[in-house]
Formats: structure tokens, C-alpha cells, sequence
């Protein structure tokens, strides 16, 4: 990845290492992101591998000197922000569709709000 | 301009080693920690944080000023976002109830979102409720 540029090497082996660590961060998160017993979870972990990309696609208008890039990055943000709120919108709404049914568990008092 | 490339380039590479190491700890924490509202601490705060340290490496290895405040702008962006999307998340995994861990002891909210029914006709009076009916 890093040979694109003409980085001096430590640079070159900073990217390196870099992109090996959001790499394992990334395999983490997906794991979680399959096994994760909830919708939040699954969301989160979404959120956090949208942040990976970001990340990302920084460290690759880093290598490659390549301008542009750096406009993908921020998109991707924007859309990822948008995918979470909206997750959290519809787990939301399902959740009133839930409150609709009588308690599994009920403590007795209701809320005065 | 081999001076201060060098210098740079270690600035750079520090701050992109630190960067992949916050975002490394992000996705072991979100792997390893046991809720999902612990695990949102370490997705937000230290991935945000990751993605920071990241963004200024990059800003200051390409030394143009488009790329410096498109990169300014990311992070800002990110650190608006990030608190409201966790939030967001949170109370909606609150209200879906999803189970706590199993040391939590303090849970200020318990209660609070209990399911409310349908506006029930003999135990509460006091509710009127004139256009939801039903």
C-alpha cells in the first residue's frame, strides 16, 4: 500500500502498521457485528466499521498523495452519521410498536412522567 | 526541505501509530466489553479520538490548505456526530431493553421507561387522554 507514495520509510512502515491495526480493529468489529446478540450492538458495531472506513480512506490519500480522497472521507461521515440516527430511529419505533403490548414484567407503578 | 521532511514524517508517523492504536483498542473493546453500553464507550470515545489523531496526521503531511480544512472539518464533524448518534443508540437500546450487565448496580433510569399501556380504563382516573382513544 505504501509504495504508491515516495515516503521516507519510517512513514512508509508507520502506514503499514497503521492499516494493520485499523485492519484487526475492523475484523474485531465485524465479529462483533455477527455475533452481537441486539440490534444496538449490530448498530454500533456498524457505526464504529463506518469510522474504520473513514479512517481509512484518510490513510489512503496519506499513501498515495492523492488529494481527492479526502473528500470521500467526509461523505462517508456524513452517511454514516445519517445510517446511525436512522438505525436508532427505527429501533426506536419498533420499540413503540412494542410498548403497545402488555409488560412481560411489571414493577407495579406506572411512570408519572 | 529533507530536515524538516524528516521531522515531519516522524510527527506524521507517531500520530499515526497512535491513531491505529485508539482505534485498534476501539474495535477490541467493542469485540471484548460485555453491554452494548459499555461497549459504546469504547466505540465512540477512543475511535473518535483514533479517527482524530489519524485526520491530523494526514493534515499535516499534505501541507495545502484544502486538504488541512476538509481534514479540520472531518473531525469536527466527527466529534459533533459521534454524541448524538451514541446517544441516540443508547436510549433506543434502553427502551428495547436490552440486558444490562450483570454487575451493573445502578441503574437510575429503572422504571422510567416502563411499558405504558394502552390508556387503561380502571386503575388510572387520572389520565385523559382526548385524541388518543382506543
Amino acid at each position: 500500500m505504501s509504495e504508491l507514495g515516495h515516503h521516507s520509510q519510517v512513514l512508509s512502515m508507520a502506514i503499514d502498521v497503521t492499516a494493520a491495526m485499523i485492519l484487526l480493529g475492523a475484523v474485531c468489529a465485524f465479529v462483533r457485528m455477527i455475533k452481537g446478540p441486539t440490534l444496538p450492538d449490530r448498530v454500533v458495531s456498524v457505526d464504529l466499521i463506518t469510522v474504520f472506513a473513514v479512517v481509512i480512506v484518510g490513510l489512503i490519500d496519506l499513501s498515495t498523495d492523492s488529494a481527492p480522497f479526502i473528500d470521500v472521507a467526509f461523505a462517508i461521515a456524513l452517511v454514516a452519521f445519517l445510517a446511525t440516527v436512522a438505525f436508532a430511529w427505527y429501533a426506536d419505533q419498533r420499540t413503540e410498536q412494542d410498548l403497545d403490548r402488555p409488560a412481560l414484567e411489571d414493577e407495579g407503578e406506572e411512570e408519572g412522567r | 526541505m529533507e530536515a524538516r521532511s524528516l521531522f515531519l514524517d516522524l510527527v506524521v508517523s507517531a500520530l499515526l501509530v497512535g491513531g491505529g492504536f485508539f482505534l485498534l483498542m476501539a474495535g477490541l473493546g467493542i469485540l471484548r466489553l460485555p453491554d452494548v453500553l459499555i461497549r459504546m464507550h469504547a466505540s465512540t470515545k477512543a475511535g473518535t479520538l483514533g479517527a482524530g489523531m489519524v485526520f491530523t496526521a494526514v493534515a499535516l503531511h499534505s501541507g495545502d490548505t484544502v486538504t488541512i480544512s476538509i481534514c479540520a472539518l472531518t473531525v469536527s464533524f466527527l466529534l459533533v456526530t459521534a454524541p448524538v448518534a451514541a446517544h441516540a443508540i443508547a436510549r433506543a437500546a434502553y427502551r428495547m431493553r436490552v440486558p444490562l450487565w450483570r454487575n451493573t448496580h445502578l441503574d437510575q433510569w429503572k422504571g422510567q421507561y416502563a411499558p405504558k399501556r394502552k390508556p387503561a380504563p380502571a386503575e388510572e382516573p387520572g389520565e385523559v387522554r382526548p385524541d388518543l382513544g382506543g
